[in-house]
């Protein structure tokens, strides 16, 4: 394990942040700390880093203790979400801060500066000041400074928040070739759920300061351990008392034993996909469909339909390696969305 | 809209006159502005300047290179830089602490920070007086000696570091600090490479106000200080005198003097801050 984390409490004033949170985060692994806002992923983070001490419990980084040392000693680099550049300094000058803090040759530095300055695709930039860059620039010089003093674990405070959604997609992407290339342990909190699929190996859910559950993007989404964890990591609709994915539930004209009644309230087609309200008996219910089913069907407001959940108790429970990981599959989330069926 | 209007709709004078009207705005507050500064500001500047020169350039500059006027010149002046830099170190520590620490009572310290800008300074030398001065309960009489007068300086000019190097304290980003320390910094080289970098400018700047405004001083430092010519007699004391003697042309002459001393401060301020936003 890189890094182990056994029942750490933190108290912000009445705030209980961490709740006894054990995690482990395997080594080489990109891991991603999941949860909405206040549930206490940032903390965990920054407990990590030893810019916040825990209250109680301990943090062990490469089978080392890293409790009570201080964040200059935890060799860890450290990504900020509004990435904290040193702002009086060149893009040069920050990258090269750790390698000079660390009294590096000036030969040295220079070359591993360059080196990183090329992998973050900054070589032109350097004698820029951060407030001339734009945000993804930013980001990247971060990425930079924080790799120039080869840390042994890669923290990332929700990194790419603060950028629009194309910036936000490359370089979601590009982070995932750079660990695939460099292989160190790193670690990405977000509350995107889309983004920890797409990017993580393993994704640890937090919630008011607890682990939810750990595990393989898949696993989490199609096995969630409790209905909170299923509403937050996609979404959820009604089929009697099942709390289910919308594009599990299929869509007949023809009624079956394992179907419900229900009627068309409305057709909402958003590109590749078709959603359908519906009204099963009063309760206001929703199935997504993938085109060629929504073709197959006449689906018009009013209309009665039956529904039926294809993924019923029929199906196993599928085994965590069987299935293709975010890691080999980039496209995950759109695989997801397209499970929708109609017979 | 309106624009669109004013383009196809309405005569070309009017047209015309729309088209000018913002420019005509600026005009108009433009106008109103340097007019008030030239009544205010530029004028009796002006007229101080060209009074010193009546004599001619040399008899001004005569004038206040007089023994007395000079030997005031060079105490005001050494006086206020060293008033001025004493400020540089205890400003930034006192906006520091009132930033970065919390304390019981730390809004009365705020408002008594306040306090000299408030108080009309001529209150600050009865102040002064009857503490430090001959019926000082404390027994500490430093009347007529040049430690009142930087007593008393150092009273009026502390708030301009401290009320410029704390909103940027305030602003400045707290992870850039957790970034070098995860980095590897020791505190003390995240004080001398992070933070000071970040507030050098404000501080300049707080010190070079605390300046001019210390070569200027007269109400607290005239009760303290005796006003004894060649020892204790400041700048501003020395013109008043002269206006007294009936010298006005004296008088003019060392008020050209602080005056071009004043504005070399400011200007060099000036540069510092289009320096400081060059860097972001």
């Amino acid at each position: 394990m890189s890094i182990a984390v056994r029942n750490v409490t933190k108290t912000f004033a009445q705030f209980k942040a961490l709740d006894d949170v054990s995690v482990d985060i395997p080594t080489g692994s990109l891991t991603a700390l999941l949860g909405p806002s206040g549930s206490g992923k940032s903390t965990l983070l920054r407990v990590i880093a030893g810019l916040d001490t825990a209250d109680s419990g301990t943090v062990q980084i490469e089978d080392r203790d890293a409790t009570n040392l201080p964040p200059q000693r935890r060799e860890v680099g450290f990504v900020f979400q509004h990435y904290a550049p040193f702002k009086h300094m060149t893009v040069y000058d920050n990258v090269a801060f750790g390698l000079r803090v660390r009294k590096a040759g000036k030969a040295e530095t220079k070359a591993k500066v360059d080196q990183l300055l090329e992998l973050v695709h900054l070589e032109k930039f350097q004698t820029r000041y951060p407030a001339q860059l734009s945000g993804g620039q930013r980001q990247r010089m971060a990425l930079a400074r924080a790799l120039a003093v080869e840390p042994r674990v890669l923290l990332l405070d929700e990194p790419f928040g603060a950028l629009d959604a194309q910036v936000r997609k490359e370089l979601r992407a590009w982070l995932r070739r750079l660990h695939d290339e460099m292989h160190v342990t790193t670690v990405i909190v977000t509350h995107d759920q889309e983004e920890a699929m797409e990017v993580a190996d393993e994704i640890v859910v937090l919630q008011d300061g607890r682990v939810q559950q750990v595990g393989h993007p898949h696993e989490v989404y199609e096995h969630p351990a409790n209905d909170w964890v299923m509403g937050f990591l996609g979404p959820v609709t009604h089929f009697g008392d099942l709390l289910v994915r919308p594009h599990d539930l299929d869509l007949a004209h023809e009624p079956s034993d394992d179907a419900m009644p229900a009627t068309i309230v409305r057709v909402t087609r958003l590109g590749f996909q078709t959603r359908v309200d519906l009204d099963a008996d009063g309760e206001p219910i929703y199935a997504q469909l993938a085109r060629e089913a929504t073709d197959r069907l006449t689906l018009d407001p009013g209309t009665q339909v039956h529904v039926r959940h294809a993924r019923g108790e029929a199906l196993p429970p599928s085994a965590p390696d069987s299935v293709p990981a975010a890691v080999e599959e980039p496209l995950a989330a759109e695989a997801q969305s397209g499970r929708a069926q109609v017979r | 809209m309106s624009q669109l209007l004013s383009r196809t709709d309405q005569p070309a004078w009017w047209r015309a006159r729309s088209g000018s009207n913002s420019g005509g705005g600026t005009a108009l507050g433009l106008g109103l502005v340097t007019l008030y500064l030239s009544l205010l500001v530029l004028i009796p500047l002006g007229a101080v300047v060209w009074k010193s020169q009546s004599n001619g350039w040399s008899g001004g500059w005569h004038q206040v290179t007089s023994p007395q006027a000079w030997a005031a010149l060079k105490l005001t002046l050494t006086i206020s830089a060293g008033v001025a830099l004493f400020n540089l170190v205890m400003g930034t520590i006192i906006a520091w602490v009132l930033v970065r620490d919390d304390f019981p009572g730390k809004s009365v310290v705020e408002l008594f920070i306040d306090l000299p800008f408030a108080l009309p300074t001529i209150v600050a030398g009865v102040v002064l007086l009857s503490l430090y001065g001959p019926r000082s309960p404390a027994h500490v009489n430093i009347a007529f000696t040049r430690t009142a007068i930087t007593v008393a300086m150092l009273f009026v000019t502390l708030p301009f570091v401290v009320r410029t190097v704390q909103p940027v304290l305030i602003e400045l980003d707290r992870d850039m600090e957790a970034a070098a320390a995860s980095l590897g910094a020791s505190p003390f080289v995240i004080a001398r490479r992070i933070i000071l970098p970040n507030l050098v400018p404000a501080m300049l700047t707080g010190t070079g106000l605390a300046f001019a405004r210390a070569i200027g001083e007269f109400g607290s430092v005239s009760l303290l200080s005796g006003n004894l010519p060649f020892h204790t007699e400041v700048s501003a004391v020395n013109i008043y005198n002269q206006i007294q003697s009936d010298n006005p042309v004296g008088a003019a002459a060392q008020s050209t003097v602080l005056l071009a001393i004043a504005f070399i401060v400011l200007f060099a301020l000036d540069g510092l801050k289009v320096w400081g936003r060059r860097r972001g």
